[in-house]
């Protein structure tokens, strides 16, 4: 095993970004991922590269879309309604097909909401996020390791099908200290010919662009990238089962609301009852085949999440009616305590609602 | 003997701008700066939304085409990521000095080291001719059908001499091109703001007061006159900061 270290969540993004060859970011304040930025601020002039804040997380987006356009690893992160603001950014990001890592340490919301742990981005984050057909890879930690993990997956996948990672991660993660292993296999950026680098006046000009004025031309782009999403969701999914074997209620979580929910099922299975857990990794794309496969045997779902229920909806149009999903949540910045978790299942082994 | 030529720097593409527009001279004179400096494979231009959206097909080095406003940001980016390009901005008065106003302020107030070309025509082109930043008190346009009102809805912008106030930027100059004198003068200014970039001084703001025959309902002669008549009067041509001046 290698050596540890013991982190917060949030700083270990920032050093797993390094590690990934992200010398570039840029950021505006926010809590409560403000740890990411002073580590950058801290370490980026000393190995050569760039922390800049900027005047607003619409100016961090783009300042992200420039660099990203000249073939460089690069990053931002924020929380709930800096998000919103960078919105404009993402869609521009996905229109141009420019690859960046964003970070989301959800808040509650809506509005300026609190400053506690939240999920109440999963539609924003899952569905598009902003305006037009688009969507991005979106990557739900549930530890400070894969904090470090899915931050140099991200940037790999971003490189591979040139779109925005996004990891989901909530206030929890972002604070919570944890030992972690910064030993990681790196993959090198694919050629990116298709970057603003300068002609060099030896070839024609590169032009990053997201404006097809010929509908037939704008048409054919999205079908194109629908095409790589089709595969993505074939090829990328990742998620955890935990005592799915003989389980005949599945507990769906991600994040926090995962970890909160394994104390529950530990105590549940200690009560005789066959529980288990499918945690998304990816919560775009989504592990549709495994929740639908879930549905065969299981005779009920509880959707555990820190919001009032929105990846709930995924998980019925996995099961498609064939057994009960119901919701066990907490909202605005609270967070469900085990107790009432064990509640939910006990309600769903009973065939109650 | 080749005695007018197209520059290197500009493309074959047949520009969209309406007749009489001045965009064409203003992307000649950019194109022509970029032969002389020897610097069009090195140079990353960033197209705004406005009617010069499509300044990304008429330049022949690398561009990108930046959402409403952001110009700067991403110019900001594209430096940061290698301070051997030479970044320029080509943004409107809407994009620059309205929608884009906090990007502009900030990346002058850093000093980021970019050319900005900044057309100032005192309409909302591209869209039809709507009230922008920079119209005149009283002048009419498609949201402002009475006149545009200072006391409803303000006074205009006067870009170069806000920015003056800035201890950040490196050059602010304001020309125009209405006639072969104001052009030559732009071509100087437009240099000097892309020299200042090579010369690694900072940012260079030149604002290129610019005719709309289209949407301010005049000949082209008429409104190249109304420049010199309306245009400016309120917005002076000259040199509102040069930090390397008498150096």
């Amino acid at each position: 095993m290698s050596d540890k270290v013991l982190m917060k969540g949030n700083e270990a993004i920032a050093e797993a970004a390094i590690i990934a060859g992200c010398r570039h970011y840029f950021g505006y304040p926010i809590t409560p991922q403000t740890e990411i930025a002073a580590y950058m601020a801290k370490r980026m002039p000393k190995i050569g590269g760039t922390f800049l804040q900027a005047e607003s997380e619409i100016a961090a987006i783009n300042m992200v879309y420039g660099v990203s356009a000249t073939g460089k690893r690069v990053m931002t992160s924020s929380s709930s309604p800096g998000i919103s603001l960078k919105g404009e950014g993402l869609s521009y990001l996905a229109g141009a097909d420019l690859p960046a890592l964003v970070v989301n340490v959800q808040r509650g919301g809506p509005g300026l909401g609190g400053i506690q742990p939240s999920q109440s981005d999963y539609f924003q984050a899952t569905k598009g996020g902003a305006h037009g057909d688009f969507h991005m890879l979106v990557l739900a930690p549930a530890s400070v390791q894969e904090m470090a993990e899915l931050t140099v997956k991200g940037f790999a996948l971003a490189d591979k099908y040139r779109m925005t990672s996004m990891i989901l991660a909530d206030g929890t993660m972002g604070q919570m200290m944890e030992p972690v292993s910064l030993s990681f296999d790196i993959e090198e950026a694919p050629a990116k010919p298709w970057a603003v680098t300068g002609t060099k006046l030896e070839r024609p000009h590169n032009i990053v662009n997201s404006l097809f004025l010929k509908p037939e031309e704008l048409e054919r782009t999205n079908f194109e990238r629908y095409e790589r999403y089709k595969y993505i969701e074939e090829n990328e999914v990742m998620y955890e089962e935990y005592m799915m074997e003989d389980a005949e209620i599945c507990v769906a979580a991600f994040g926090i609301a995962a970890r909160v929910s394994k104390n529950a099922i530990n105590e549940a299975r200690a009560k005789g009852i066959k529980v288990g857990m499918i945690r998304p990794i990816t919560l775009w794309p989504f592990p549709t085949k495994q929740f639908a496969a879930a549905a065969e045997k299981v005779k009920a779902f509880v959707s555990v999440e820190l919001s009032m229920g929105q990846m709930i909806e995924d998980v019925r149009l996995a099961v498609n009616g064939k057994a009960p999903v119901t919701l066990c949540n907490r909202a605005g910045g609270m967070i469900p305590a085990p107790e009432q978790v064990l509640a939910a299942i006990e309600a769903a082994n009973k065939g109650g609602n | 003997m080749v005695v007018f030529d197209k520059p290197h720097a500009l493309s074959d593409a047949p520009l969209h701008y309406c007749p009489g527009c001045t965009h064409g001279i203003v992307h000649r004179l950019v194109a022509e700066v970029m032969d002389e400096l020897g610097i069009e494979g090195r140079t990353i231009g960033i197209a705004p939304v406005g009617c010069s959206v499509m300044a990304y097909d008429y330049f022949n080095c690398d561009m990108i085409e930046a959402a409403h406003g952001r110009a700067p940001a991403v110019a900001t980016g594209v430096k940061r990521s290698d301070p051997n390009n030479i970044v320029f901005t080509y943004q409107g008065d809407g994009d620059l000095a309205s929608i884009g106003m906090a990007e502009t302020v900030h990346s002058a107030a850093r000093n980021e080291n970019i050319t900005v070309i900044f057309i100032n025509n005192a309409i909302y082109g591209m869209t039809g001719g709507q009230m922008a930043p920079t119209s005149l008190p009283g002048q009419v346009t498609q949201t402002s059908p009475y006149g545009r009102d200072v006391s409803h809805c303000g006074f205009p912008i006067k870009v170069c001499e806000m920015l003056s106030q800035l201890d950040g930027p490196e050059y602010l100059e304001r020309v125009a091109v209405n006639n072969v004198k104001n052009v030559k003068n732009a071509k100087k200014a437009i240099k000097k703001a892309f020299e200042n970039q090579v010369n690694g001084k900072g940012f260079s703001l030149v604002e290129v007061i610019s005719s709309c025959p289209t949407n301010w309902g005049m000949t082209p002669a008429k409104a190249l006159a109304w420049i010199d008549e309306k245009m400016i009067p309120y917005y002076p041509l000259g040199v509102y900061k040069d930090r390397s001046a008498g150096k």
